[in-house]
């Protein structure tokens, strides 16, 4: 099969490359831009791992072709970095909050629930975990994930606040 | 887990993509949301030599309210559904079921034609196009037709619509004032099919039932609908549980999903009935 050319933004960057059209975006991320935190855990579009923001929506790169997203604006855990490059909002929250323990549902839980954050600043907890339902974790039972999304709302909010 | 290879197509309008699956007949397939085909040709057990993308055609778009039909296209997703007000309004149910399908990230970008095209007996969309007795507009090389809801599924992944034929567009009869309506899904876990979901309507003297996952197409029941239209409860769920056909598989065995059926058919009906003005 030949192979398409492909041009994303990612993380604000225009990338170019080469990619046969069944190559997964996962893949293209992993392999041929070497950015690696979207990580591959189930490939079966179940837990979340792989979850990247895709022109505003969150998307489980493990289940779509890159040729599906050409021309697309792409975010991943490594693009939710303060402009320093110090963590953001919900990287340090779930730091703070010990919302991982192997780190393996990381990458696709924070790109998860900044999109949530996006739509809805003020969840209650019940709109965290039914907002998280695409996202698996096995080690923290979740409890903590929760508490960092809703401390990173909080921040978050602040934040405009005192911009205002 | 990567499919075999294949030709990508991204047309802009219905009548290249349509003119793409003539040129290639069985060898393409088009392509929604992607979320049940891509694990398919993941497994290898979906393989075609040409994927067309159904993404850039503007006429497959959009949600329109008007007093008596809304009609959805068919690229429309599960997310917009759910975000529409207009349409929560119109017709409450598509909301409170489209809400229960998968996760968040498949609701983005799984699309309410791909759902209700598939022929996936677990899928939501069929039940609750039948109990709304809605339309599916079909385009291919010999022009358009529309074929009932109710009329559309012929067995698990067999459906009226011919291999170069694309579903486009869903017509629904908006509910009279007064009619409640409610949506029940018993899962196994979140993000799970259907172990039985029932799709309720009744008021102003009318009622349509239809379930989910309980035979191999979706089962509206003329009987049942009349019975509920009736006020007979017990005779509606009696003619349900007649018509549907579950297997044993993960899900349970067969006396096991006829009592969910049971149970999910009169909270639905409980709650539609509470909702009925």
């Amino acid at each position: 099969m030949s192979k398409m050319h492909v041009k994303l933004t990612v993380n604000g960057k225009e990338v170019e490359g080469l990619a046969e059209p069944r190559t997964l975006l996962i893949h293209f991320l992993r392999e041929d831009l070497k950015i690696t935190g979207p990580h591959i855990g189930c490939e079966t579009s179940h837990c979340g791992a792989c979850t990247v923001d895709i022109d505003g929506k969150s998307v489980k790169s493990c289940t779509t072709f890159v040729a599906q997203v050409n021309g697309a604006d792409i975010t991943t855990v490594e693009g939710l970095t303060n402009d320093d490059g110090s963590l953001g909002v919900l990287q340090e929250m779930f730091r703070e909050h010990h919302g991982l323990q192997c780190g393996f549902c990381t990458p696709g839980m924070i790109t998860r629930a900044h999109r949530l954050l996006q739509e809805n600043p003020n969840p209650t907890e019940e709109e965290i975990r039914f907002g998280m339902a695409g996202n698996l974790c096995r080690c923290t039972g979740y409890q903590n994930i929760v508490k960092a999304i809703s401390a990173s709302a909080d921040m978050l909010n602040a934040q405009k606040e005192a911009a205002e | 887990m990567i499919p075999a290879g294949f030709e990508y197509h991204r047309p802009g309008d219905i009548a290249s993509a349509i003119g793409i699956l003539q040129e290639h007949g069985d060898e393409a397939r088009v392509i929604a949301g992607g979320h049940s085909l891509i694990p398919m040709m993941k497994l290898r057990m979906a393989e075609m030599g040409h994927l067309v993308d159904l993404q850039a055609i503007d006429e497959l778009k959009g949600i329109e309210v008007g007093s008596d039909t809304v009609t959805l296209g068919a690229m429309v997703t599960q997310h917009e559904l759910i975000t529409h007000d207009g349409l929560a309004a119109a017709i409450p149910l598509i909301r409170e079921a489209a809400l229960q399908i998968a996760d968040p990230q498949v609701r983005y970008v799984g699309t309410v034609g791909g759902n209700v095209a598939n022929g996936d007996p677990g899928n939501d969309m069929p039940g609750l196009m039948q109990c709304l007795n809605a339309t599916f507009d079909l385009s291919g090389p010999d022009g358009n037709r529309s074929v009932a809801a109710r009329e559309f599924y012929e067995a698990a992944y067999f459906t009226a619509r011919e291999d170069e034929e694309i579903l486009t567009r869903i017509s629904i009869p908006v509910p009279g004032a007064g009619v409640g309506q409610a949506y029940e899904k018993q899962k196994r876990k979140i993000g799970d099919y259907a172990t039985a979901a029932a799709a309720v309507m009744v008021g102003n003297g009318t009622a349509s039932v239809a379930m989910t996952n309980l035979a191999d197409t979706p089962v509206w029941s003329e009987s049942a609908s009349a019975a509920l239209a009736d006020g007979d409860v017990n005779g509606c769920v009696a003619a349900m549980l007649d018509a549907i056909e579950p297997v044993a598989d993960n899900r349970g065995p067969v006396e096991f999903k006829k009592h969910v059926a049971g149970v999910m058919l009169r909270r639905a009906i409980d709650r539609a009935q509470n909702r009925a003005g």
